[in-house]
């Protein structure tokens, strides 16, 4: 009777968690693709890192800026894993303002690896003139900070199409099923054929938003694939030794008359 | 407190232990009597003590790398995770160990009213943790605001604005929480420095929590008094330890689940883009642990009112020991009582529900039938059913939960209903 209750008291409890995090508003079900950094041994997908990577820097990074970022966190473990070389040139062939040096003045100069990703606007109000009076949010954490995470970010940028029936958009607003209250201020951003892939995969809207949804997943989890790594670790210890202390129990209470 | 005089066998030993008796209080602690029939449901008092220091100990790192000020917290959270060794580590245990601490809590305190643990004589354990778990709500919320994203800020806005609804000097003690006329940097810092106080203060209160406990000792299933020691009683070391030790490691595989699989999955997508003032997000809503109180405030259309409700809804449970007016204890030996129970249960996980939810039409019509029904279960049901409600015969003993010898067979059904229910 009570373990029934116990079952009935955690099914509800779950239920509510998972229901309070994924409520609230209504959108269509997201598109599906599959994700290899999900799972108990989830990983990223290396080459589609660092196409995702191309596409970032080549359409994405017009507007959006990536603050949070480094050029050396391109060659890191566990991201696109750049070679060291490769980094460096991608860093060289941004500019950054630095100084001042020892005459007082400010100086260009290529980026190095420990610079961050340069943005596409010196500051908020100029990005705001230059789009529209809509804000090109930083995607260094964008996956994590939309609720339906890579699903989202991935449906929202296949999700354009042309405005239902009744529907009127202003200049410079376009319909988008996925996004909230389906209005958004950014033109469909990819196209089939836009950019040319270096390691010749063919340039597919779906193609380009899954590597680009990879990458911003990256860049929002740098660390993910070591967390799975140390979690699948950690659990596994943690059931040994539990199962260890299990018997150790049943040992020690077996001296008194009573059941554990 | 020990019911025998305790000599350390070394010279040494004994005297140090004269000039400070620690080697008394670890006796003490290690003979501790305790029920032998405790469940799993009584393994919870150590997970908490386990997730305060898990929290203080993961705090005090990241309080190493964090940074309390509006323009640079959510980007020194971004460091930590990206740049400090094991900094995603430390952030997603000490965030998902706060989730964990409530849970671990609300059971802790579900167990306690179906055992009737804060009768008589445990009213002050009781009061005791009633206090520690405002205090928990209080480091939590102030943990939340710290990385300064957008639930952070607004909820910070929402729940320091519930100070302005006291008549009077409402207005001006909010704008003296918040050290100006609106959440901003300083909000931030005194948050920052409270928050890291806390968790300290409920240290020293769970010592006395404890120390309240080894005075009458624990409360057990049946819910009835026992000899101590006696053979309803095993020493503390090692039966309870072991126990205690593989509830612990249970606990730690959900909460690694969490940690490693879904770390972000009991916090909000909001607080991931940087507080802004000028946006405000389509839901605030609080933490899920925080719901039911959220629901109760807002269901009442008053908003003094809401805060007088929302704040009572906690304090009534320091009068519970004297609004349960039934002698028994246990759940166990009260059939009527046992039903009001789980509703309750369900009451308070309906209110978290509906809380989540935007307060409009039919969310908010239940939202305002389950706060009526969570103040009358303590201030009618409760008193009226130890009064009217027959409860069934008490056991004399832990070993022996049959009675004296009584041959009559409704008497035995209900004994295999007892076994039953214990287990």
């Amino acid at each position: 009777m009570s373990k029934l209750k116990n079952i009935l008291f955690v099914l509800i409890f779950s239920i509510i968690v998972l229901n309070s995090s994924n409520s609230a508003e209504k959108s269509p079900p997201f598109l599906e693709t599959k994700w290899t950094f999900k799972g108990l041994f989830g990983k990223f997908d290396r080459a589609s890192l660092q196409r995702g990577y191309q596409v970032y820097t080549e359409v994405c990074a017009s507007c959006h800026s990536m603050k949070y970022l480094s050029y050396r966190n391109l060659a890191e473990k566990g991201g696109p894993e750049f070679s060291e070389a490769e980094a460096k040139a991608i860093a060289a062939s941004f500019e950054v303002t630095d100084g001042p040096d020892s005459t007082g003045e400010m100086f260009v100069r290529p980026a190095k690896l420990s610079d961050k990703f340069v943005m596409p606007y010196a500051n908020e109000q100029e990005a705001k003139a230059a789009n529209g009076g809509a804000y090109p949010p930083d995607m260094s954490v964008l996956v994590k900070a939309r609720k339906g995470g890579a699903d989202y970010i991935y449906s929202l940028l296949l999700g354009y199409s042309e405005p239902p029936e009744g529907v009127e958009l202003d200049d410079g607003v376009y319909y988008n099923k996925y996004m909230y209250g389906n209005k958004i201020k950014m033109p469909a951003p990819l196209s089939d054929d836009l950019i040319e892939y270096t390691d010749g995969t063919k340039a597919t809207a779906e193609q380009m938003s899954k590597d680009v949804t990879n990458f911003l997943m990256w860049s929002a989890e740098p660390h993910l694939e070591q967390r799975h790594k140390t979690g699948f670790r950690v659990i596994a210890y943690l059931i040994i030794l539990t199962v260890l202390v299990y018997f150790t129990m049943k040992k020690i209470w077996s001296r008194v008359e009573s059941k554990v | 407190m020990s019911d025998h005089e305790y000599t350390p066998s070394s010279k040494f030993g004994k005297w140090f232990n004269d000039r400070l008796p620690l080697l008394t209080l670890a006796n003490h602690l290690t003979d501790y009597p305790t029920p032998k029939n405790l469940n799993y449901w009584w393994t919870f008092g150590g997970i908490l003590t386990f997730c305060l220091i898990t929290q203080i100990v993961t705090g005090l790192v990241l309080a190493m790398h964090y940074i309390a000020h509006a323009d640079m917290a959510f980007s020194s959270v971004e460091h930590i995770m990206r740049d400090v060794n094991y900094g995603w580590l430390l952030r997603y245990v000490h965030a998902n160990g706060a989730s964990m601490f409530f849970l671990a809590v609300y059971i802790h305190i579900f167990r306690s009213l179906f055992y009737g643990s804060y009768k008589s004589p445990r009213e002050i354990i009781w009061i005791l943790g009633i206090i520690i778990y405002l205090l928990m709500m209080a480091a939590a919320f102030m943990g939340y605001v710290l990385p300064w994203g957008q639930m952070s800020f607004w909820g910070a806005t929402v729940i320091t604005n519930l100070f302005s609804a006291i008549p009077l000097v409402g207005e001006s003690i909010t704008t003296w929480l918040w050290g100006g006329y609106s959440v901003d940097n300083p909000t931030l810092t005194r948050f920052f420095t409270l928050h890291y106080l806390i968790p300290f203060l409920i240290l020293g209160l769970v010592v006395l929590h404890i120390w309240a406990l080894h005075v009458p000792g624990n409360n057990n299933p049946v819910g009835i008094d026992i000899k101590k020691p006696s053979k309803d009683t095993v020493p503390f070391h090692p039966y309870i330890v072991i126990k205690d030790a593989f509830a612990l490691l249970m606990f730690c595989i959900v909460f690694a689940l969490f940690v490693f699989y879904q770390p972000n999955i009991l916090g909000h997508a909001d607080n991931y883009i940087e507080a802004d003032p000028l946006v405000t997000p389509a839901h605030i809503v609080p933490e899920w642990y925080l719901l039911p109180f959220y629901a109760i405030l807002r269901s009442v259309p008053d908003k003094l009112m809401g805060v007088v409700a929302m704040l009572s809804a906690i304090l009534i449970l320091a009068a519970l020991p004297w609004l349960d007016t039934s002698k028994v204890r246990s759940a166990v030996f009260r059939p009527l009582f046992r039903q009001f129970y789980w509703i309750l249960v369900a009451d308070v996980l309906i209110l978290g529900y509906v809380g989540a939810m935007p307060a409009e039409g039919l969310y908010l019509l239940i939202a305002r039938v389950a706060t009526a029904y969570y103040f009358a279960h303590f201030l009618i049901i409760l008193p009226v059913l130890g009064w009217k409600e027959k409860t069934t015969p008490l056991p004399l003993s832990i070993t022996e939960p049959v009675l004296g010898g009584s041959p009559n067979l409704a008497a035995a059904r209900n004994d295999e209903k007892i076994e039953k229910t214990i287990k």
